[in-house]
């Protein structure tokens, strides 16, 4: 390899073409006059180029006669200026919010909107900043079509499921976000107001990051200050309230109580409330554990730049408690950035960043049986909080893991503290006319320390919350990474007719880490604040069996060809070659081919002029990308299992075989294709993107069931994965965007997305022909499936056929075991004359069949208004956060139940006695579909001067998560644990909460 | 000056790419830091650490004796509702199906145990050191162990000998019939009989006792009473003993007593979860059959599996003291101590008193999964009650097999005036009632059942001619190619 990048290195050294040359000086100003410093200017097809000062003046030398000049600034239209002699020019620039010229990354590079021939989606710093959001993710919720994120949870700093077209595997679905360069997992720790923009890769442009783009990719860059351009100040604050969107209305206690005696009375037991009627309302527990919980961000940001130079620092602090355990649930983040360039030379620049982040992050139980949400719902509204002696109230009777919330939230302690440090270090050197060098560096250092503590407690008798020894648990993890990036392009334009890009470049990415914990027991005084390892008896190590260390790589070569004829006929080629160090020696490396084609057909003489129609461009694009996220070293049998007895009563730690090795295994590749067009019309003020995409996953690595007799039900033992399915995900993508001045006063701009999905399973090489996952109610089969013919993870279970009205029904319907009148009726699937396991059919899958953001913003005169709701539609959500226990509490639904013939043929009846009411059905399979006014904003700013030294004061009110119109009944349909087969069941999910909030822009 | 930096620019980027051409295809071979499996077993604690691994799936076994004890007459399937662990109630029931999770885990795990057996014994010649026949000797009485196990389960299953099944081979292997895999049972419980101490240092290591009671058992599971006879003798000449009070034996200070033959071991050092049973360190089957909610002294909550009938309680003979230790009566415990519980499933008024949880462990993890409660696995009188149905039922001696099922009987009423004085046919009921009674709790009743082709006049819903063993696994027939017949009338 290396010898190629020596060849391709000195082939052009010869290639050293002189002519008359000229110096130039000049003046760049907007259409007011006002100078304009920082501007770029470049010769075409070059990559030579000067900056303007702080008035406006530059001075460029060498330009040959013929030559052009292409002066670019952001938010400006770019203009070029054809070189004939060495007069003084004066350039205007006109201010352009949708400019074809605008700069996008694409990965090892940068094209213009206009060149771009694949699909790319970017959302720039103003949309941050008008969506204002507490993680950029919600930046990019409904903002791009094509692209779904849904949150794991409200709760403060979770995570949020990216998904980019679909779901294409059932292993990992994250895409590989980069920013400026540096590999990041955890976007919790990045402050929103340090990015400048977030560009989206979504089909086979992403070829060019090879193995690890079939989940496609995400470029963040992060801001920099311009040359030549005064100290300048930014402040942005908030702070606000946030409260839960959704209570579900469940039983008050007399409700409850007369339920209950019902349900007794049909199981033919004594009813536990004879005083049903003098209950009351007894205790809403949600009210209890819901609360009002405050939300504030403070950033500061400066940026400036002398003449070879340019700066960006800033620094930001978030705190933010939960709306369920306030500060027992608080996240709060800490972020420091620099952002440093300078031109050593005209044709050698360096440029430098560094970010730290300190998080630090308390957790409750969430999205689990026994969760406190849960327990909010299933906990008797008979108990009351604290008993007659100011103890927590037991909650007996209840099942198992149903426990008193508030007891719950008393007694959760943990803390998790992140502390990253994430550096970038780029050198860029010219050279030869069109040669361009460039070597990048960057890395994370990441350290995230945690402690957790169960205290002694007593829930209630058998409660598996119980805790009869307490224990401490304290880790600390330490994660380092690094990518080193080192490419050369090659510009040329011949003629000014046939232009051509190269590149060739080599990337290494080394990923390592280490973990170590430790759990004691027995801490006195059975307080948090006691409790550390050193004050704990019978201190185990977590990691006795090893697997304490990791140790990933990556070795790439990649080239890229970009050649366009006129900016009218557009191609870009992209192969990379990709070593993993997951895969064996029979599958280490894999080559990744894609390639793109662009045809503007607005530059074709018959639309040439056109007022209406101001730009038209057909976009194609093929590729092979791969998928490589499988943990490591599953090509080998490692003695990593688990093999631990007892002798003589103490804990004897033996050696066996961890998961099943498969030598074959390689890439998941997936091949993409993407066709669409992109139109102006009327002055550019109408913008629409179309896109249909179709993206096939083969080799999908999957852990398939494999026969008991190998071994893996062995403890820490496991199947081994295989390359064995196929997955289709095939959808529509438009994009229209109107953007007006209709008077000074007045400006407008309304942006519509929507795109559309279709996931079908079409391979999946397992014996039974399906992949089981998820959990309902206890015990149960998994819910979930993944199996040919239908979505991944589509839901498999029982079909409902309304409720047994009387006994004839029951006797005429195909046996079910113990039916009554008043249950519900399934449907015999397989017209057996028996229900059973087997009569289980589809019932929906939790992936939408349309996404939809609408944008909506206008400014008139100082004041600015923008709103953005978000719609997912066909998406099918199950409700299991109801134990179904008979002292159970339950929702108001219930008041609706079979009370005898007639009375409904939706709700069954309540009973004690054995029931199959509770079997994973379609009556636990609601419509997900909603409908969400994602936030509404009003700003107002100050007029100009009015305060001195202050460029700009804005003052704004904005609700996040205003309403949701939906028909789901439990908290939030927008959440899911974004697991490909098992996603989309709800256990009491946090909801996300509205937030309302009052904010500050500052700049100076 | 520029021309100093263009120097060393142009040596910066030369150095990259001397950098990035030593950065060859090597950069990604990593060596993991586990061991490769194929370069193990090259010292003596190599082969220990693997012994020590092959005994880590006797803990499983919980759910043999568990679902054993409820396939049975004795107990109900319990648990908080009738779709509370489906498997479990089917079996109950005697309706369980190819499609059964427990049947499948047992499957799994016994399979598990027979694969790290082997992995020991496919590598038994590559280091050699002094004592190694004993470290055979305990990894051959763990494969015939698990054996054992699916023979009883599922008859006939497939069988591999000193080699691992590995990835692939579940396309070939097929059902070896039952006689054989009895066969490789038998040469492999006589090897390790002939190779192992009569004591072991270590509490709960395999003994020669062990291994000859297990042989013993093999034998009369085949009918072979003359063979069964002789070893069970063996085991009966010393050094085990029964303890004077029945009631002691079930409790902490009572494991590894005198009268433990073989033991599997627990512990509650260790947490455990839901989503690998078979990793914990406890005895899950305790949690199981504790008592629902309770609240009170001396017993700990559990999720009120496994619950004896009447109809086994009106088995004990009046006077015989084992029924207080072997049987709860949970509504007279509450009403004399003022204990609160709550009723689940099938409730009867009757829990396993033997394997119940008791207050006093740590409770480690999940407390229902951490029970330290050692299951018994062979009981002393166990061994005299098989050496006295081998006695009488192969007509070798009535008044051996009396003498031994007296000596059990004297200690389950504290004195002489309950004597069997039967013999023959009536000699064998006497023994199959001692058996019920005696081990009533312990799981061995369904197959004791079995083995004397009674199950189907004393179980409800027990279809001669199938449920003289499970179903295997409908998903394990598929994955293995579908090949395998399944068993009768399934």
């Amino acid at each position: 390899m290396k010898s190629i990048i020596l060849s391709f290195f000195l082939s052009f050294m010869g290639l050293i073409v002189s002519a008359q040359s000229y110096e130039i000086k000049g003046t760049v100003a907007d259409t007011n006059g006002t100078p304009l410093p920082g501007v770029t200017i470049i010769v075409k097809n070059t990559t030579k180029g000067v900056s303007t000062d702080f008035d406006g003046n530059f001075t460029i030398s060498n330009v040959n006669n013929g030559e052009t000049l292409v002066f670019s600034f952001m938010g400006y239209q770019t203009k070029e200026h054809l070189v004939v002699n060495s007069n003084f020019i004066a350039i205007t620039l006109t201010e352009d919010t949708q400019t074809l010229d605008e700069v996008v990354v694409v990965g090892y590079g940068t094209q213009t909107k206009k060149e771009i021939t694949g699909a790319v989606s970017v959302v720039d710093s103003k949309t941050i900043e008008k969506l204002n959001p507490v993680r950029i993710e919600s930046a990019l919720q409904g903002q791009v079509s094509g692209v779904s994120i849904t949150s794991q949870s409200g709760s403060p700093g979770s995570a949020s499921n990216i998904r980019i077209r679909g779901i294409t595997t059932n292993g990992n679905n994250n895409p590989l976000i980069l920013v400026d360069g540096n590999v990041v997992e955890d976007l919790s720790v990045i402050n929103p107001n340090d990015i400048a923009s977030i560009n989206v890769l979504k089909d086979a442009t992403a070829g060019i990051y090879g193995v690890r783009a079939a989940n496609g990719v995400i470029l963040i860059t992060t801001k920099s200050g311009y040359k030549n351009t005064d100290l300048k100040f930014e402040l942005d604050t908030y702070t606000g309230m946030q409260e839960t969107s959704r209570k579900i209305p469940m039983l008050n206690a007399t409700e409850y109580a007369a339920l209950a005696n019902e349900a007794f009375a049909v199981g033919g037991d004594e009813i536990p409330f004879a005083n049903w009627q003098t209950l009351g309302k007894g205790t809403n527990w949600q009210n209890e554990i819901f609360q009002t919980a405050p939300i504030s961000n403070i950033n500061f940001n400066v940026s400036g730049g002398g003449e070879k130079s340019s700066y960006s620092m800033g620094t930001s602090y978030l705190t933010q408690d939960g709306i369920v355990g306030g500060e027992a649930a608080n996240f709060n983040r800490f972020t420091t950035r620099l952002n440093y360039n300078v031109d050593i030379l005209d044709n050698f620049k360096l440029s430098t960043s560094v970010i730290y982040t300190n998080t630090n992050k308390k957790n409750l139980s969430e999205n689990a049986l026994g969760s406190v949400l849960f327990n909010a719902l299933n906990m008797s509204p008979v108990l009351t909080i604290r008993d007659e002696n100011g103890d927590f109230t037991l909650a007996e009777g209840l099942g198992n893991e149903v426990i008193n919330p508030v007891a719950q939230i008393a007694g959760t302690f943990n803390d998790t503290q992140v502390d990253k440090i994430s550096g970038t270090a780029g050198l860029n050197y010219t050279f030869l006319e069109n040669f361009s060098a460039e070597s990048r560096f960057q890395f994370n250092y990441a350290e995230v320390a945690g402690r957790s503590f169960s205290p002694e407690a007593f829930y209630g008798s058998g409660k598996v919350f119980n805790v009869t020894r307490n224990s401490v648990n304290e880790y600390t993890n330490i994660y380092r990474d690094y990518t080193f990036d080192n490419f050369i392009t090659y510009t040329k334009s011949f003629n000014d007719t046939h232009n051509l890009k190269a590149l060739l470049g080599m990337s290494v990415f080394k990923t390592a880490g280490n973990f170590s914990g430790f759990t004691g027991f027995e801490i006195p005084g059975n307080s948090y604040n006691e409790a550390f390892i050193k004050n704990a008896t019978d201190v185990v190590d977590n990691y006795l069996n090893g697997g304490d260390k990791f140790d990933g790589r990556l070795l790439s070569y990649f080239s890229r060809v970009q050649y366009d004829y006129k900016g009218k006929y557009l191609l870009s080629a992209v192969i990379r070659r990709d070593g993993s160090t997951r895969f064996g020696p029979e599958n280490k490396f894999g080559y990744f081919p894609s390639g793109s084609l662009g045809w503007v057909i607005s530059d074709e003489s018959f639309l040439e002029n056109n007022e209406t129609l101001n730009f038209l461009k057909l976009r194609v694009s093929y590729g092979i990308v791969g998928n490589d996220r499988i943990p490591d070293f599953r090509y080998v049998s490692l003695l990593n299992g688990e093999g631990t007895y007892v002798f003589d009563d103490e804990l004897n730690f033996g050696v066996a075989e961890g998961a099943l090795a498969n030598p074959e295994i390689k890439w998941e590749k997936q091949k993409t294709f993407d066709v669409g067009l992109d139109f102006r019309l009327l002055k550019s003020k109408i913008n629409i993107t179309a896109d249909y995409f179709e993206k096939r996953t083969e080799d999908l690595l999957l852990t398939p069931q494999v026969s008991g007799i190998l071994g893996v039900y062995a403890p820490g033992s496991s199947a081994p994965i295989v390359n064995a399915g196929t997955v289709d995900n095939k959808g529509f993508e438009f994009q229209i965007g109107y953007d007006d001045e209709i008077s000074d006063d007045f400006k407008f701009n309304i942006n519509y997305n929507f795109t559309t999905l279709k996931n079908k399973v079409i391979y999946v090489a397992s014996e039974n022909g399906f992949v089981a996952g998820g959990s309902f109610g206890v015990g149960q089969d998994p819910p979930s499936r993944m199996e040919v013919g239908y979505p991944i993870g589509y839901f498999y279970g029982l079909k409902m056929d309304g409720i047994f009205q009387n006994q004839s029904e029951v006797d005429a319907h195909a046996t079910q075991t113990n039916a009554a009148p008043g249950d519900i009726r399934f449907v015999d699937i397989n017209e057996d004359g028996e229900i059973n396991s087997d009569d289980r059919t589809n019932l929906g899958n939790p992936i939408p069949d349309i996404t939809m953001g609408l944008n909506l913003g206008f400014n008139y005169k100082k004041f600015d208004f923008t709103s953005y709701v978000f719609a997912s539609l066909g998406n099918e959500i199950v409700r299991n956060y109801e134990r179904n226990q008979n002292l159970t509490n339950r929702s108001v639904y219930f008041l609706d139940r079979w009370t005898g013939e007639g009375s409904t043929n939706e709700h069954p009846r309540v009973t004690t006695g054995a029931t199959s009411n509770t079997l994973f059905s379609d009556y636990f399979v609601e419509d997900g579909s909603y409908v969400r006014i994602q936030n509404v904003q009003l700003g107002y700013t100050l007029p100009e001067n009015i305060i001195e030294g202050v460029d700009k004061f804005r003052i704004y009110a904005s609700v996040n998560n205003v309403y949701t119109f939906t028909k789901y009944k439990g908290y939030d349909p927008s959440a899911s644990s974004g697991a490909p087969i098992g996603g989309g069941i709800d256990q009491g999910f946090y909801p996300v909460p509205r937030t309302y909030m009052l904010g500050l822009n500052i700049k100076f | 000056m520029k021309s100093i930096i263009n120097k060393i620019i142009i040596a910066l980027f030369f150095t990259t790419f001397v950098i990035i051409g030593s950065c060859n295809d090597d950069f990604v071979d990593v060596a993991s830091q586990d061991e490769n499996s194929d370069e193990y077993f090259n010292s003596e604690q190599d082969y220990q650490d693997a012994l020590t691994a092959a005994y880590d799936l006797l803990q499983s076994t919980y759910l043999n004796v568990m679902l054993g004890e409820i396939a049975s007459d004795n107990t109900l399937a319990g648990g908080e509702s009738a779709t509370d662990v489906p498997g479990i109630q089917e079996v109950d029931d005697m309706i369980h199906t190819p499609v059964n999770a427990q049947l499948r885990d047992i499957w799994g795990w016994m399979f598990a145990g027979v694969n790290r057996a082997n992995f020991i014994m496919e590598y038994q010649d590559k280091t050699d050191f002094t004592g190694k026949e004993q470290v055979l000797a305990q990894a051959r009485f763990l494969r015939a162990y698990y054996y054992f196990e699916l023979v009883k389960w599922f008859g006939d299953v497939p069988l591999s000998v000193d080699k691992r099944i590995q990835f692939g081979e579940q396309f070939t292997i097929d059902r070896t019939p039952k006689a054989e895999v009895y066969a490789q049972i038998e040469i492999d419980l006589q090897y390790a009989a002939d190779n192992l101490p009569a004591i072991q240092v270590e509490a709960g290591r395999i003994t020669k006792g062990a291994a000859q009671a297990l042989l013993g058992k093999v034998y009369l599971y085949q009918n072979k009473f003359p063979e069964a006879a002789t070893v069970l003798d063996q085991v009966i000449a010393g050094p085990y003993d029964l303890v004077s009070d029945y009631n002691t034996i079930f409790e902490q200070d009572g494991e590894n007593n005198i009268e433990s033959v073989f033991e599997v071991q627990y512990t509650d050092k260790e947490g455990a979860g839901f989503g690998c049973l078979q990793c914990s360190e406890g005895n899950v089957a305790v949690g199981f059959n504790g008592i629902r909610n309770y609240s009170g002294p001396l017993f700990d909550s559990g999720f009120s599996f496994n619950v004896p009938v009447q109809e086994v309680v009106d088995e004990f003979e009046e006077d015989d003291l084992r029924l207080d230790v072997a049987i709860l009566d949970i509504e007279k415990w509450a009403e004399e101590t003022g204990a609160t519980y709550a009723t689940g499933f099938e409730h009867t008024g009757y829990y396993n008193r033997k394997y119940i949880a008791r207050k006093g462990d740590l409770n480690t993890g999940d407390a229902n999964l951490t029970n330290p409660n050692n299951y018994r696995a062979i009981r002393f009188a166990d061994v005299l009650l098989m050496a006295a149905e081998a006695y009488n039922r192969g007509n070798i001696s009535d008044d051996v097999a009396r003498g031994y099922l007296n000596r059990v009987r004297e200690r389950a009423f504290g004195d002489t005036n309950h004597q069997v004085t039967e013999s023959g046919a009536s000699l064998t009921e006497a023994i199959y009632h001692e058996r019920r009674v005696e081990l009533v709790g312990e799981g061995h009743h369904f197959f004791d059942l079995v083995r004397t082709n009674r199950a189907a006049q004393e179980i409800d819903g027990f279809i001669a001619g199938k449920n003289e063993v499970f179903p295997i696994p409908l998903i394990e027939i598929e994955l293995a190619g579908n090949r395998w017949e399944q068993n009768p009338n399934y």
